[in-house]
């Protein structure tokens, strides 16, 4: 078993336990998209393509009051290093399900009835938390296609390692941690809409690991919020 | 002239607080006035607004669009108007109220793949946009370049009170038809003006939230500059 935390708390990767990985946003990168992001967040390498409103197909499907979210969560055969078979697995019919979810309170899709809003979601390079890095593009790319929104969705991931509560978890922190906790947020209007736990907390553990991850997601916010700024306003910031 | 303050904003920005009316792209949380769109908010006295810089294009009563054929039924003709609904044209708007299937061959006046100017005559939630072409200026276009420009540009485009489409016609003679939905169709008989005004619409369509615009494309025309005061807003 690897050392996942020396005994003045560094991890195994450097960083700090309240310490981010690197993540870069960029937008609008895919032409037959409506909207696109691309998202790197550690080793993570994801793609988030959205397109929409459009026709409902099969249109048993569409809804007379309001349109539809569908989200589509996969990744590469050569995005691990064994390869995966492309095949949705049941691993990414759950986090596809979680993504539609917690992007679903966030897109104002009363606008639209009959139809539909597709999101992709292309993981080429996964590191751990891709689910949280994945929302954080597709979040992103909805905003890209014009889509309206009541806010952004904002997710990062926490979690237990060594017995001390740390920020964003990477692959190996997963792989041999205690505990992981992705949480989405919508940063101004305040809500959680995404949540799961995978490990055991005590009740003291869990409030401070949810607050953790909730900082993290709001310095997540001011990366995506920065990337589209850069896009639609060069200048950035008025 | 009223002050209207003006602020780059994403969704879920707090463009203000307090009893003043929501408009366009923008969404009332109790007291909070919030964008729902990436654009340029405006407060007004006693409204607030955001002004998109993306997003698809939602059909409106009385808008003029662009279409383009791209099937037929018995009865009326289906359009693709850059939008997610399909436009329907009923064949008695073109054929008159005699109009019967058996008689009359819907594709001997539109075929598919042609362009139309039409208007849309009604739309609401629970029906696909009803379009007329009974109206002077609409019906079916016979020559021109198509151009596609982001529907949310289409007011930049247009300018206040038409200068900035007026400034690109009078300086390269074309004649511009634009469609709501971003489809403008450019026709000239110079080839030159022709080139000239595609490329002005395609500034316009990158740069629409820049301020001075109208000037900007002035100067690429080679027009003089008036006193025309431009601002960013429509």
């Amino acid at each position: 078993m690897t050392q996942l935390m020396t005994e003045d708390g560094i991890r195994c990767d450097g960083r700090k336990t309240d310490d981010l990985r690197n993540i870069s946003i960029k937008v609008g990168v895919l032409k037959n998209a409506d909207g696109s992001a691309y998202i790197e967040f550690g080793q993570n390498k994801i793609l988030a393509g959205v397109f929409g409103p459009r026709d409902v197909h099969p249109k048993h499907m569409a809804n007379q009051d309001t349109g539809i979210l569908r989200c589509r969560y996969h990744m590469s055969p050569f995005s691990v290093t064994e390869r995966k078979n492309p095949a949705p697995s049941r691993r990414e019919i759950e986090i596809s399900k979680v993504i539609k979810e917690a992007l679903e309170p966030a897109v104002i899709l009363k606008d639209f009835p009959r139809t539909v809003i597709d999101v992709f979601v292309e993981v080429l390079q996964a590191d751990g938390g891709s689910r949280c890095a994945a929302l954080d593009a597709a979040a992103v790319a909805l905003a890209d296609a014009g889509i309206p929104m009541r806010d952004l969705v904002s997710a990062c991931a926490a979690g237990k390692v060594a017995d001390r509560i740390v920020l964003d978890i990477n692959n190996e922190e997963d792989q041999e941690g205690q505990a992981d906790m992705p949480v989405a947020i919508m940063p101004n209007v305040g809500k959680v809409t995404l949540m799961q736990l995978d490990g055991v907390l005590t009740p003291e553990e869990y409030k401070s690991c949810l607050q953790t991850a909730i900082g993290g997601c709001k310095r997540v916010y001011e990366i995506q919020r920065k990337a589209l700024m850069e896009k639609y306003f060069q200048t950035g910031e008025q | 002239m009223m002050d209207v303050k003006r602020r780059y904003v994403i969704p879920g920005d707090i463009i203000a607080t307090g009893p003043i009316r929501p408009e366009q792209n923008v969404y009332q949380d109790g007291e909070k006035m919030i964008s729902t769109c990436v654009g340029i908010s405006e407060i007004f006295e006693n409204s607030v607004r955001v002004i998109p810089l993306t997003g698809a294009y939602m059909p409106k009563t009385n808008d003029l669009v662009i279409g383009k054929v791209v099937g037929t039924s018995p009865l009326s003709w289906e359009f693709d108007i850059n939008s997610c609904y399909i436009g329907f044209l009923p064949a008695q708007d073109v054929f008159g109220r005699d109009y019967s299937p058996t008689k009359d061959e819907l594709k001997q006046r539109l075929d598919i793949g042609d362009l139309v100017a039409a208007r849309v005559a009604n739309f609401d939630r629970s029906r696909d946009p009803l379009l007329t072409v009974q109206d002077r200026d609409l019906g079916k276009i016979d020559s021109g370049e198509l151009i596609e420009i982001s529907p949310s540009k289409v007011p930049r485009l247009i300018g206040k009170r038409g200068s900035m489409i007026q400034t690109i016609e009078m300086a390269t003679r074309a004649v511009i038809t634009i469609g709501q939905n971003g489809w403008i169709v450019v026709s000239c008989d110079d080839s030159e003006g022709l080139l000239k005004a595609v490329e002005a619409i395609k500034m316009v369509d990158a740069l629409a939230h820049t301020p001075n615009l109208t000037e900007r494309v002035k100067s690429m025309l080679g027009v003089p500059a008036g006193e025309n005061n431009d601002t960013i807003n429509d």
